[in-house]
């Protein structure tokens, strides 16, 4: 695939928030909150940095691949596989219902392509990305594994366990990103369960860190991921702190966890729509 | 009492079936260069270190840290590694079984989950270490296969099996010195019961490490002169219901032998199948709603009533029931 410049991505991501909304609007239920503050990080992945094929096949071999450990942000994944090839944008009007590929949260189940392991019980993917970076370097692959987490996430116990393996065991072919939106599902994570400094955090466990501090930027996105990439392959896990907001790209639902889990109303979604043009067409 | 009976299967050695499971990995090692190894601190307990040593490359020390093993070992399945993880049946299913279900058995991984000291027969350890509810958790997971060999070459031949299988398993043994009576050259098939011995008058289905103490009920039942056929069920799932219902069909009733609890365990999965097909009169020996203790294995099969007298005792029963 031919990388989108700066300005084609921010096109896409236009077209991927309103993919986003109107999957949840659809069905009323879904997470728009998240999948909204991460759309830069999944245009700029799949259309700019990942070396992948959306002519799907699990194994991936020679091809850099990418795990969503927070599943619940699926709309942002499934608009971004679609809108890459992976599958019809059609499919997304399935998304939550009964008989579809698109479930709740990713699966493998059905056979979505682009999906390789499922993932919503939080803390878990971390762990597999480690797996599949260390089974490709067993096999000479010097590709890339991504894998994204949540902010809150980060207080699961798992987490911290594959923080130290990844280090003990040199997997500097992985490079994980944080959505550091400072938000959970209950409020703040300073109020839930705070996570002080992370960069303290991973940087103790050997960790390479670096922060992408304008995460909702398409330039600053993408040249982290660069920055990212630059520092793998050295003898260590690779960390990018990717600063967001919640909802961005919609003026009512940005910098605040109420988004998190609920769906907009008729007349919201079309107040949302008409903040973002419809670059590519609507599904 | 073993030495003055006529046994239908005997032994010249014992030996732990993990053991087994240790011979049977690097065996699979050699034959397969995408069989990894992982293990979480328990390397000598496993008898994992063979491998290891052979296979450096291949092999992978979690620490303490059994989620994180779960899920290194789905991530590997992915560009087709075959990851056997290694650590006691308790820290493979209870500690991690969120990990398995997501990770592992919806996402359809060829994950091979080794649980030794399963069971009663850990022994000393005492009940936080004496998993009985194992196979009932694993045996709930969708695409899950469960299989619990008896003795040392039955456990190396399914380790070997296993590998050639796609699809999650749960491979469950144990730590005690036990009879070796089965065939070192024996074909392991999964999902293929194994008839031992003939019998007319009950079917006792064993499994795991009760499949000796089988062996000896039906020769303690036959100088009584009751006719016990012996079925070795070493796959819980998927079940082979064909052998269970052909044996009840003739023998009219069941007994169940298992160190487990009667909830989840191979008890209820023949329960249930006579139950939608053909509901003859069963009895169940395994250990009933408890925990275990601390004891020497002998000592422990004897109090929670799961030796060869129990199984005498509950074919009996269950002969009257008919």
């Amino acid at each position: 695939m031919e990388k989108q410049t700066i300005e084609q991505l921010e096109s896409t991501a236009s077209q991927v928030r309103r993919d986003i909304l109107r999957m949840v609007h659809a069905v009323q239920s879904g997470h728009p909150g998240a999948s909204l503050g991460c759309t830069e990080f999944f245009v700029a992945l799949y259309f700019n940095q990942l070396n992948h094929d959306p002519n799907f096949k699990m194994e991936g071999k020679g091809e850099d691949l990418f795990f969503l450990s927070n599943g619940h942000i699926s709309p942002v994944w499934y608009s971004v596989l679609s809108r890459s090839g992976y599958f019809s944008p059609e499919e997304m009007d399935t998304f939550r219902k009964l008989n579809s590929r698109l479930q709740g949260h990713p699966a493998t189940e059905e056979g979505l392509p682009g999906i390789r392991i499922a993932s919503g019980s939080l803390g878990q993917g971390l762990s597999v990305a480690i797996g599949a970076a260390q089974a490709k370097k067993i096999d000479g692959d010097d590709s890339t594994v991504f894998v994204l987490m949540g902010d809150g996430e980060q207080e699961e116990g798992q987490v911290w366990e594959a923080a130290m393996y990844a280090a003990h065991w040199k997997v500097d072919n992985l490079i994980a990103t944080i959505d550091l939106n400072r938000q959970q599902i209950d409020g703040p994570t300073a109020e839930i369960m705070d996570l002080i400094d992370l960069r303290a955090k991973y940087e103790s466990f050997g960790w390479e860190v670096i922060d992408t501090l304008q995460g909702n930027d398409m330039k600053s996105v993408v040249e982290g991921l660069e920055k990212a990439k630059s520092l793998s392959g050295k003898g260590k896990p690779v960390m990018n702190l990717l600063h967001t907001e919640m909802g961005f790209g919609v003026d009512f639902m940005v910098g605040t966890h109420k988004w998190h889990g609920i769906a907009p109303s008729d007349e919201q979604l079309a107040n949302a729509l008409g903040q973002l043009p419809e670059t590519i067409g609507d599904f | 009492m073993e030495k003055t009976l006529d046994l239908k299967f005997n032994y010249t050695e014992k030996k732990d079936t993990r053991s087994g499971f240790g011979d049977g990995f690097l065996e699979a090692g050699r034959r397969n260069p995408n069989v990894v190894g992982l293990c979480a601190d328990l390397i000598g307990s496993l008898k994992m270190g063979a491998f290891q040593k052979e296979f450096p490359e291949r092999f992978f020390q979690t620490g303490i840290a059994e989620a994180n093993m779960m899920g290194i070992a789905a991530g590997m399945t992915i560009n087709g590694k075959i990851p056997f993880t290694g650590t006691f049946a308790n820290f493979s299913t209870g500690r991690v079984y969120d990990q398995i279900r997501q990770s592992i058995a919806y996402s359809g991984k060829n994950v091979k989950i080794c649980a030794s000291h399963a069971g009663l027969t850990l022994g000393e350890d005492g009940a936080t270490h004496q998993i009985l509810e194992d196979v009932g958790m694993m045996k709930m997971l969708p695409h899950m296969t469960v299989i619990n060999p008896c003795d040392y070459n039955q456990t190396k031949a399914a380790t070997i099996a296993i590998a050639d299988y796609e699809g999650p398993v749960y491979l469950r043994f144990g730590r005690p010195s036990w009879p070796i009576f089965t065939d070192p050259a024996q074909k392991f098939e999964i999902g293929k019961a194994w008839k031992m011995i003939e019998g007319t008058d009950v079917t006792i289905f064993a499994t795991g490490h009760l499949v000796w103490e089988a062996v000896v009920a039906e020769a303690i039942l036959r100088s009584e002169g009751i006719s016990a056929e012996v079925i070795n069920i070493h796959t819980i799932k998927p079940l082979d219901e064909e052998a269970i219902l052909d044996s009840v069909a003739k023998t009219g009733c069941a007994v169940t032998a298992e160190e487990h609890q009667y909830n989840g365990g191979l008890g209820d999965s023949v329960a249930q199948t006579l139950a939608r097909n053909n509901p003859a009169p069963m009895e169940y020996v395994g250990v009933n709603d408890s925990f275990g203790e601390s004891g020497t294995p002998t000592q422990l099969l004897d109090k929670y009533g799961l030796d060869a007298a129990n199984i005498v005792a509950a074919a009996k029963k269950v002969l009257a029931r008919k």
